[in-house]
């Protein structure tokens, strides 16, 4: 009961004086937004919004989650107040789901703005929704754990962005979001399987637009490793970087 | 085996070794004072036995638990104000306080009450609905500690408490600290003020370089060094000549002239002062006062560890 009251209040703490704040609503909603209008010129209108829609999903939940947590907890243990955390009688397990929940809720409601957006224009009623959200949770939590994971390397909060966009932008060719990972080169394909975000954007593909590389059961288990892994990672990692 | 006992503790970075193989026990009820200047250990030792730092080598055991090996329990128990206050800017007094008991489980209403009571112990309640960043150095560092107790913890874990603030913030740190002694906690503080350490702590380890080099009650360690006595006498006049006078005539001591008026005679015994007092007046001298100095610790703290006093306050910051 202890440990729940310091989760919740962790999780609260992080929602109210990071994800709420408005600079971080408008990163959510302009982000897609700037990226579907970049589609709509590139393109001179004749796109398929259904075809742009899991790669916008995609793209959406990982950069609002990575850079969220990477930041946040940089710019807590520079002003010493991670200490604080530390010092507490919560184990890190608690304390990594406890930091990772706030930035899973943002990247969940982040992925789904370009839905919303899509909705005015398309047709969705053929979704399956129950697997969509599935994706988009894997999604965000591996994208969570990432910047986690980021955030225990990185001393400084510029450390955190750069070594953020060192991963993330790769992510964006490499994982299907806008090339097709058939059509990538061969010698680069092996890259996009060692990379959770492809399993996620291939559930969403399969669900939106029909096409996918593996069926969903496959994706989700894939996502599930990679969650645990990457859990553990941190884990290991938070106890040899931060309690020298 | 005292309520925190340290033995042969050692921390290494590198090639440096920042703790050098340290043993000492707190007693239940005491202020333990660790006293030394920057880089000698007191933080790398302090985060050791809290839980934000893994030893290289040696056991910490607080209140009978195994502080390396199960520091999360230990962690209930302790409360830790760090040399740096380390509240969130963005949220105000009250939230801090209420945000900071959370973490030790306590309940919506129960955490509230305490958060009250506390901004009402420091002077704080007018203050608690203002955001952390807008406080100044004092109730920064009042509210911090006021963080560190809201669990009410049995042993408290001070890291220089009054560093950097105003002379006024640490006469009330420093009554705080004794008013939570009174109420049987037991309490570790770092400190390189040496008036300080003498104002509160009941007990004092001298820290240099990583290594203990001695322990003792105050009034032990001064006694100790008290070996010599030294009486200052204050004169109608006084030359070189006279002085060595008084050193030939009285054994083993020695006479040493401050200015024309002032005359301090340090001996192995206690001195006798007539025989100083008879020959001054064969001399035509007068003898105004007579009185006895007493090592302070900071002459100890010089004579023990062979650090300049000065050296212990170069972080800045007011004494008080």
């Amino acid at each position: 009961m202890k440990s729940l009251i310091a989760f919740w209040n962790i999780l609260k703490k992080d929602i109210r004086n990071y994800y709420l704040k408005p600079p971080n609503i408008s990163w959510g909603i302009i982000f897609p937004l700037s990226w579907t209008l970049m589609q709509l010129i590139r393109s001179q209108g004749n796109i398929e919004i259904s075809a742009l829609l899991p790669g916008l999903m995609s793209m959406s939940v990982l950069f609002g989650t990575t850079s969220m947590l990477a930041v946040t907890i940089t710019f807590e243990r520079k002003g010493r107040s991670f200490d604080r955390l530390l010092l507490a009688p919560i184990n890190i397990s608690t304390l990594v789901f406890a930091k990772i929940l706030g930035a899973v809720l943002f990247g969940i409601i982040n992925g789904f703005i370009p839905v919303v957006f899509a909705a005015f224009f398309i047709n969705l009623s053929g979704i399956n929704w129950g697997l969509l959200f599935v994706a988009v949770f894997l999604m965000a939590v591996t994208s969570a754990l990432l910047g986690l994971l980021i955030a225990i390397s990185a001393k400084e909060v510029f450390e955190a962005q750069t070594f953020s966009n060192f991963f993330r932008f790769p992510m964006l060719f490499l994982c299907g979001l806008f090339i097709p990972v058939d059509k990538l080169p061969a010698l680069i394909k092996p890259i996009s399987f060692l990379l959770p975000l492809t399993y996620g954007a291939d559930i969403l593909n399969s669900t939106i637009t029909g096409n996918s590389l593996f069926n969903a059961t496959f994706n989700t288990f894939v996502m599930l490793i990679f969650s645990l892994l990457l859990f553990h990672l941190c884990h290991r990692n938070i106890k040899k970087k931060w309690i020298l | 085996m005292g309520i925190i006992s340290v033995t042969n503790l050692k921390k290494v970075y590198g090639d440096v070794k920042a703790v050098d193989d340290i043993s000492f026990d707190v007693r239940s009820g005491e202020v333990f004072g660790f006293l030394g200047p920057n880089g000698a250990g007191k933080t790398s030792t302090i985060n050791m036995m809290t839980g934000l730092s893994r030893p290289t080598g040696g056991q910490i055991y607080i209140d009978g638990i195994d502080a390396v090996k199960d520091v999360k329990k230990v962690q209930r128990i302790i409360g830790v104000i760090p040399d740096e206050n380390n509240l969130y800017d963005e949220m105000n007094g009250f939230e801090n306080l209420c945000f900071c008991a959370s973490l030790y489980g306590m309940r919506k209403e129960e955490r509230e009450k305490r958060a009250a009571e506390l901004l009402e112990q420091f002077n704080l309640t007018k203050a608690a609905n203002r955001p952390f960043k807008t406080y100044s150095k004092g109730m920064k560092r009042k509210l911090t500690i006021a963080a560190g107790i809201i669990h009410n913890p049995k042993i408290l874990f001070l890291d220089e408490p009054t560093t950097g603030i105003d002379v006024e913030s640490a006469i009330q740190i420093r009554e705080l600290i004794l008013d939570l002694k009174k109420q049987g906690k037991t309490i570790f503080v770092t400190t390189h003020y040496i008036e300080e350490a003498e104002r509160i702590c009941d007990r004092i380890a001298f820290i240099v370089n990583g290594r203990i080099v001695r322990t003792g009650l105050i009034t032990e360690l001064m006694s100790d060094s008290g070996k010599e006595y030294k009486i200052q006498l204050k004169l109608d006049r006084i030359t070189k000549e006279i002085g060595e006078e008084l050193e030939n005539t009285i054994k083993n001591c020695s006479a040493e002239i401050i200015d024309d008026n002032l005359c301090l005679i340090t001996s192995k015994e206690r001195l006798e002062l007539y025989p100083v007092i008879e020959l001054l007046k064969n001399k035509g001298i007068s003898v105004y006062e007579a009185k006895e100095i007493k090592s302070t610790l900071e002459e100890v703290f010089v004579k023990i560890t062979d650090i300049k006093a000065s050296k212990l306050n170069d972080k800045g910051g007011v004494a008080g």
